[in-house]
């Protein structure tokens, strides 16, 4: 199949889609949701958003500077690899539940996967 | 480059010339950031764009679009934005927005006090006021001084812009409204401004409304819209008070669900007092009590800030989508305006 990984998963409606799950995934798993509580849950769905659009191969100006000064303050607050990994299963079961194909996932969770150590701050 | 992630890039520093002065605009600031770090006295309130308080206009250099969503057209074409939302990629002149293209005068015809703290309060605006019941007006006294109000009125059915306000201990303006306003005087609106309200299309979509205070003056105004419209899903209203009397609609509200099938209404009584017909508790958790599962609802919230915000983790975690939940976000904060000369 032709074109980028973005285009064949659906575009930024995928991304729409997704964010309304993964962020209610996140927010409802006691071992992660403190890091992601806020009052502003516009800011954070939007933030949630360029995430996706990162993992999902599209365009954005997201680089590995960005995510690691993007999580700095969660690092000194205790994000470790295991909340990393819990937020990449909730990524898995989003697309799973949107029926995403398995070639598609594998690639999306390849790019997530890829982003551990500047989100971790390593 | 999608729209958040350009929203989230860092632009370079800026310069902006505002009253013959420059001030520079830091990669990460917004104008009214910028304006506000030098110390300048300019009216904001909900810093989300929404508000529209913040409201400038460029007279050189061009604004992002997204700094312009939400205004009319004539106010595009000014070169008015909401300072809040603007990251500049161009270096700006700065003025004040003129007040004809953003006021429009209107008559209080009428003032009620509906309970010890609530005031209903209607308005007949000079020229057509385009509306959605649900949006909110910005009211601006005489002397400069602005709040913003939701509306409770409905455009096909009611004459008048209605208000309610509530009695505040150090509010300037309630107590002017309260003590002072009478039929006949003029006051300013600017508006109307805010997403939430009744949209057709969906007549069978579950909605629900949760409100404190004076919270319920544009919950009610979307319930008359639907019902206006025909809407068949359920519309359950929930009303949190502490006091009895904080029920300043009970009868209006009681009628309304013996009128319609799919209208319900749910007074909430958090205070210690009982009431024949009333929920004890607060509105926002006797509403959660009561729908456990929102996937495919619609809710919009008003009232204290803290409920509201809440309530709306609470209807996102119960499984309403985030676009499906209409939060405007009001902040009960001293509005002050740059005097003028």
């Amino acid at each position: 199949m032709s074109g980028s990984l973005y285009e064949r998963i659906g575009g930024e409606p995928a991304v729409d889609a997704a964010v309304d799950l993964f962020y209610r995934k996140v927010l409802s798993d006691p071992s992660i949701s403190h890091f992601f509580d806020t009052t502003d849950m516009d800011a954070q769905r939007n933030k949630q958003k360029a995430f996706l659009t990162m993992v999902f191969g599209g365009p954005n100006a997201y680089d590995g500077k960005d995510l690691r000064a993007a999580h700095a303050g969660l690092v000194s607050r205790g994000l470790n690899e295991t909340h990393f990994g819990a937020v990449a299963g909730h990524l898995q079961a989003t697309l799973q539940e949107l029926g995403v194909a398995e070639d598609l996932t594998a690639e999306v969770m390849g790019i997530a996967a890829s982003t551990q150590d500047d989100v971790l701050n390593r | 480059m999608s729209s958040v992630a350009a929203e989230l890039a860092p632009t370079p520093t800026r310069r902006l010339r505002f009253a013959g002065v420059e001030y520079e605009v830091l990669p990460t600031e917004t104008v009214l950031d910028a304006l506000l770090r030098h110390g300048l006295d300019v009216p904001y309130s909900c810093r989300k764009g929404v508000c529209q308080s913040c409201m400038m206009r460029a007279t050189d250099g061009a604004v992002p679009a997204m700094a312009q969503h939400g205004l009319k057209d004539t106010l595009r074409d000014h070169g008015c934005f909401l300072s809040c939302l603007c990251r500049p990629k161009d270096d700006l002149d700065l003025v004040a927005p003129d007040d004809e293209l953003a006021f429009v005068r209107a008559t209080v015809a009428r003032v009620e006090r509906m309970s010890p703290a609530v005031a209903r309060v209607r308005l007949t605006p000079a020229e057509p006021f385009e509306y959605h019941a649900g949006q909110f007006v910005s009211l601006r006294r005489s002397d400069g001084l602005i709040r913003s109000y939701s509306l409770a009125s409905v455009p096909r059915l009611d004459d008048h812009l209605e208000i309610h306000v509530k009695r505040l201990s150090c509010g300037e303006m309630s107590s002017w409204v309260f003590d002072r306003l009478q039929p006949g005087e003029t006051v300013d609106l600017a508006g109307p401004n805010g997403t939430g309200y009744y949209l057709p299309g969906r007549p069978d979509q579950p909605l629900l409304l949760i409100g404190n205070g004076t919270g319920l003056a544009p919950l009610i105004g979307i319930a008359h819209d639907a019902l206006a419209e025909g809407h068949s899903g359920p519309i359950d209203l929930y009303h949190g008070t502490r006091h009895g009397e904080g029920l300043y609609l009970h009868r209006d509200l009681t009628e309304l669900a013996e009128r319609h099938d799919n209208f319900r209404y749910h007074p909430c009584l958090s205070g210690p007092a009982r009431m024949k017909g009333c929920r004890p508790g607060r509105a926002e958790e006797m509403a959660f009590a009561d729908h456990a599962a929102l996937d495919g609802h619609r809710v919009f919230l008003c009232g204290y800030p803290p409920m509201v915000e809440a309530a709306k983790k609470a209807a996102y975690l119960a499984g309403a989508r985030l676009d499906d939940i209409h939060a405007d976000p009001f902040e009960l904060r001293e509005l002050r305006r740059v005097p003028r000369d």
